[in-house]
């Protein structure tokens, strides 16, 4: 309960101080505030707002984030997360995503989890086979870099932490010919949802992580010409 | 409104009345929100919206949470074994495929998973949402994420 009623104290208190320190405005800028106020109050889940966002928020249209999603609102309980319907039976009784993820991996995108460490640690063990628990995933280790125009590191394609989710015929040879250097891959395609986007951007961890795949530094810096 | 006027005043020795007066305008805030819900959707990312049918059925639109299924299954046992092509509304799923056992149907069979007949764990959408990726990049810059109100 004192976590659900902090933010609204501050939401309160700003409130009031608005309303002392300019006792001159009228009905209708009163009514503003109270709208902000309850805008505020409906798109942030109570028990993970912290008062310093819940004030930044009551500042209307000059939040400090406008379009950046705020800490608070990750990995939402179903009911609040705007596709499933909260008159809907069955929604109670689905996990909370927060739930599931407390004892895995976190990253910084996607899911804000790390799924290629919490495999490799076991915080997961899918399984392999639909009815077989102990069915062992096929690893091929084989590194694939491509070098990249410009300032960006190369890209190191790693089919190893691939086949320990995926299966040859999920990329061979739909999206990828299995041949070095017969794909025309851009960055273009992959955030159009093609080539690597047919995963990255979707389900496998989202294209903001350059890094993970431009990790192979060029041996050489670009020069202007 | 006139009730805020009052906290304008808030002195050092007041903390029990403000926290009866906040508890007092926190209930209605809390029910305002779960009437309203949250209008801007910031569901997990990689959840499936499936509505082919189920808006014109009267249902409410599937969804399916890969986040949920990868901690239980690897890719391959769906996009391989059981042949779900990488596009969402792609595989026509419907109710008689899956009582037959394909699709959602190879697991949730009352064997593997809990069967069809728990209806409302599947069909959880709200009505009209359109079949989608959530969160996918191609639906972030079709449709840029709204600013904050
Ligand atoms: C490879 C097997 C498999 C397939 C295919 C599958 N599921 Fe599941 N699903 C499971 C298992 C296992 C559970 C956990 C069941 C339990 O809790 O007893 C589950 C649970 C769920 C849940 C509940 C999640 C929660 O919060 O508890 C939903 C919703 C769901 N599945 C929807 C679907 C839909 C929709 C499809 C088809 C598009 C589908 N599943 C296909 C295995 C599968
Ligand atoms: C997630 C997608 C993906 C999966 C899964 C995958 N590969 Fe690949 N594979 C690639 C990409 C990307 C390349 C590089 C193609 C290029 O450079 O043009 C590649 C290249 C190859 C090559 C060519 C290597 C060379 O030096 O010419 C072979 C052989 C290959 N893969 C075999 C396999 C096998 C066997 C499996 C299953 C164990 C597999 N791949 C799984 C994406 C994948
Ligand atoms: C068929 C789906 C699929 C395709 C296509 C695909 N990936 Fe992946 N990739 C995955 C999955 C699943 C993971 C596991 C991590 C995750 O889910 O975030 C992964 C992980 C990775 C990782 C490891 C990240 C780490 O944390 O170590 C790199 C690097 C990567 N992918 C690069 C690529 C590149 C480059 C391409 C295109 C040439 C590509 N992927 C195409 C599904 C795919
Ligand atoms: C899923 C893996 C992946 C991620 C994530 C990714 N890239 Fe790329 N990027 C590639 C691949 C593959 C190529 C093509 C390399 C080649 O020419 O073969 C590429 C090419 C590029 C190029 C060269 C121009 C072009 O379109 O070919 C630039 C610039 C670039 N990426 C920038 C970025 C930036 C900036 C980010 C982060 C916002 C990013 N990339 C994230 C895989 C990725
Ligand atoms: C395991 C998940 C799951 C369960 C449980 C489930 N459905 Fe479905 N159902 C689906 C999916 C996925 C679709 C395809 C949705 C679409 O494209 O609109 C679907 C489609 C439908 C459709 C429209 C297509 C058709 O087959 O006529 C109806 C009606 C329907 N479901 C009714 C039900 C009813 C009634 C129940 C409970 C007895 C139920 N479903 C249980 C996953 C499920
Ligand atoms: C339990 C089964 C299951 C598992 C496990 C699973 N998926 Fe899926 N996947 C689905 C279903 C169901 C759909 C939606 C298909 C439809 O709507 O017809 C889907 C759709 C997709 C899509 C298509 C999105 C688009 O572009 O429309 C991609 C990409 C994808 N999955 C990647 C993955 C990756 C990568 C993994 C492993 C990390 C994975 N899936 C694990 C069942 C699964």
């Amino acid at each position: 309960m004192r976590t659900v009623t902090i933010p609204f104290l501050f939401a309160v208190t700003l409130l009031a101080v608005t309303l002392c320190v300019t006792p001159s405005q009228t009905q209708a800028a009163a009514a503003g505030v109270g709208a902000d106020a309850k805008a505020t109050e409906a798109s942030q889940p109570p028990p993970v707002a912290t008062p310093e966002q819940a004030a930044t928020k009551a500042k209307g249209a000059n939040t400090f984030n406008r379009l950046m999603k705020p800490k608070s609102e990750r990995n939402p309980a179903q009911a609040a997360d705007g596709i499933h319907d909260p008159d809907n039976p069955g929604t109670p009784q689905l996990q909370p995503p927060k739930e599931a993820f407390s004892s895995l991996a976190t990253s910084n995108a996607g899911n804000y989890i790390n799924w290629v460490q919490s495999l490799k640690t076991n915080a997961v063990s899918p399984r392999y086979d639909r009815l077989d628990p102990n069915a062992e995933a096929l690893i091929l280790d084989l590194d694939i870099v491509r070098e990249v125009k410009g300032s960006m590191p190369d890209v190191v394609y790693p089919h190893d932490r691939h086949t320990a989710w995926l299966d040859c015929s999920n990329c061979h040879p739909d999206i990828f010919i299995p041949e070095k250097g017969k794909n025309t891959i851009s960055m273009a395609q992959i955030l159009m949802g093609q080539k690597c986007g047919v995963c990255h951007g979707k389900v496998a961890f989202p294209v903001s992580e350059c890094r993970l795949c431009h990790s192979k530094p060029k041996a050489t810096a670009a020069k202007p010409k | 409104m006139k009730r805020n006027k009052n906290v304008g005043w808030v002195r050092p020795g007041m903390g029990a009345t403000i926290f009866r007066l906040v508890v007092c305008l926190a209930i209605p805030a809390l029910v305002a929100v779960a009437i309203m819900g949250s209008s801007p959707a910031r569901a997990e990312y990689a959840d499936i919206v499936i509505n082919n049918y189920s808006d014109a059925a009267g249902m409410r639109p599937a969804i399916f949470p890969h986040w949920f299924h990868r901690i239980r299954f690897r890719c391959k046992v769906c996009h391989a074994d059981l042949g779900f092509k990488f596009q969402a509304g792609g595989n026509e799923i419907n109710m008689l495929k899956i009582i037959n056992g394909e699709f959602c149907g190879a697991c949730h069979n009352g064997e593997i998973a809990w069967s069809v007949d728990n209806c409302d764990f599947c069909h959880s959408g709200k009505p009209g949402t359109k079949t989608q990726v959530h969160g996918s990049t191609v639906q972030k810059l079709l449709k840029p994420s709204q600013p904050a109100k």
